[in-house]
């Protein structure tokens, strides 16, 4: 593997650029691995990544159905942000923001990482009441956070609807570590990088059934035949219930559901941060890509779909939101819009656990907010795999907490799946 | 956009329904154990597939509604009133 540096940018400029390695190979599967992974998104990729670096671990392969890149590692608003508040998620996010501030870096690979800010408008002074709580909480743990009131938010992004909003903007909570990373590196930067570390990546591989005995998974059937596997991990968020269903393990706490994200035609640098708004259950983010593109997205569709195309009430609530906040993009035209389908779960927190099967660890649940966390969550799930354990930080992030009444429900909506956008 | 056909008021864009559940789920005896009760609150068949579910139509006649889709098409396979009686009043109205 050539590493990506300004020397070797250069010694390639005698041949045109031409003569760059694959980024990564293209196997045939094996018989047997010690550790598969199913699914090859940001999750699967960065476990692979982190069992091979954190944990030495070798003969590792992970599967994808499509190609890599095509599910919802593609689907994404690209946003990474840390705040959170609940015991758990807090630690987790954290640590997936700190994970992606040197992840170029580590992956050899530009994330195009850009900690531009997330900007979270108020509308009340109950809800600022309630945003400075949250934000307190969170640097209590050592996380930044502040509030901005209506000049600072003013000074900053100039072209908010000021003057006459349905909702007055009263002022922001702001992280300033937040902001976009470019989410096609991201996940081809980690499928080169576990691949250079001796993963085998294998496309267009779909698990078609799950062979197991009383209480462990012998193989799986693929596409691309049987292949057997001492430890197998599922992080297949969106179809997670169907593969769970293939190993004959019956319900989880989690429904199926899409979110739509628009993008635009690119304009002239108009918006540096991320900027979202929530007021009267409405929800809405928008922020401007590298190459001036505004993408923004909004509510889910609100009802179970595994259709990964969204519907046209949202697209028009999502324009409606945008248009109260941001009245000068009235006349910019839509290029684009696509929908993702996600695991949902019953308090939108995610798992990271054991399952009744003995070599069977899953990866799953990540609601809304799966992009931030890929790092974290490959970090968490290669230790749970790699030590048998899972680490104190996502200790009740399991199918138990239900049962056990300690469920993680960030934002207070109930055992409602769609609730928790 | 999803046209649902609701027993009282006819064929009506989805954007007038709200969304209930899986309406496969049976609740357990008050008394059941907090094991059967997790079951029934917080697990899911999360079918890939047809499945029946509930819709409200909130903007409308506000009757909840069992009605049988794809979740992978949308296609609407069968709508009828959860309640059985009311479900025997509307097939007497049309």
């Amino acid at each position: 593997m050539t590493r990506f540096n300004a020397w070797n940018v250069f010694k390639n400029g005698f041949t045109g650029q031409k003569n760059w390695d694959r980024q990564w190979r293209d196997p045939v599967p094996k018989k047997e691995y010690d550790i598969i992974i199913v699914g090859g998104g940001l999750h699967g990729l960065a476990t692979a990544y982190y069992l091979a670096k954190n944990h030495n671990k070798k003969n590792i392969a992970v599967l994808e159905k499509g190609w890599i890149g095509g599910g919802n590692a593609g689907r994404n608003t690209t946003i990474v942000r840390s705040n959170y508040m609940m015991p758990g998620n807090h630690e987790f996010y954290e640590h997936s923001l700190k994970l992606w501030e040197d992840l170029s870096h580590d992956l050899n690979y530009n994330v195009m990482f850009s900690q531009r800010a997330h900007v979270s408008l108020f509308h009340s002074p109950s809800a600022r009441d309630g945003a400075a709580r949250r934000y307190n909480v969170m640097r209590l743990h050592g996380t930044d956070g502040e509030l901005w009131d209506l000049d600072t938010l003013k000074n900053n992004i100039p072209h908010l609807n000021y003057d006459n909003a349905r909702f007055p903007i009263l002022g922001a909570a702001v992280q300033k570590r937040a902001g976009n990373a470019r989410h096609d590196s991201a996940v081809w930067g980690y499928a080169r990088a576990a691949d250079s570390l001796g993963v085998d990546i294998l496309q267009n591989c779909e698990v078609t059934g799950v062979k197991r005995s009383q209480n462990n998974i012998e193989s799986l059937e693929t596409s691309r035949g049987t292949i057997k596997a001492k430890k197998v991990g599922f992080a297949v968020a969106g179809y997670t219930s169907v593969l769970w269903q293939m190993a004959g393990l019956g319900n989880l706490p989690i429904e199926s559901h899409k979110l739509q994200a628009f993008v635009t035609e690119a304009i002239k640098p108009l918006l540096d941060h991320v900027v979202v708004y929530g007021v009267g259950g409405a929800h809405f983010y928008i922020s401007q890509s590298d190459k001036g593109s505004m993408v923004f997205g909004g509510d889910l569709d609100w009802y179970k779909s595994y259709a990964q195309r969204g519907n046209l009430p949202i697209v028009q609530d999502s324009a409606e939101a945008a248009m109260a906040i941001m009245p000068c993009l009235g006349r910019i035209r839509l290029l684009r819009h696509w929908a993702g389908v996600m695991d949902m779960s019953m308090d939108g927190s995610f798992f990271i656990c054991k399952t009744p099967l003995s070599n069977l660890y899953l990866n799953a649940g990540w609601n809304y907010g799966g992009f931030k966390a890929s790092p974290a969550s490959g970090w968490y799930f290669a230790d749970l795999i790699a030590n048998e354990q899972p680490h104190r930080n996502v200790q009740n992030h399991n199918l138990e907490r239900f049962e056990k009444g300690i469920n993680i429900d960030e934002r207070g909506a109930g055992p409602d799946p769609k609730l928790h956008g | 956009m999803i046209r649902i056909k609701c027993p009282y008021c006819g064929e009506r864009d989805h954007s007038e329904f709200t969304y209930g559940g899986d309406a496969s789920v049976e609740y357990p005896a008050l008394d059941a154990s907090v094991s059967d009760w997790t079951k029934a609150i917080f697990f899911r068949e999360n079918i890939r597939g047809n499945q029946k579910e509930t819709w409200h139509h909130t903007n409308g006649c506000r009757l909840w509604l069992e009605v049988e889709r794809s979740t992978i098409t949308h296609e609407i396979k069968s709508v009828k009133a959860c309640h059985p009686q009311i479900d025997k009043i509307t097939k007497n109205n049309s």
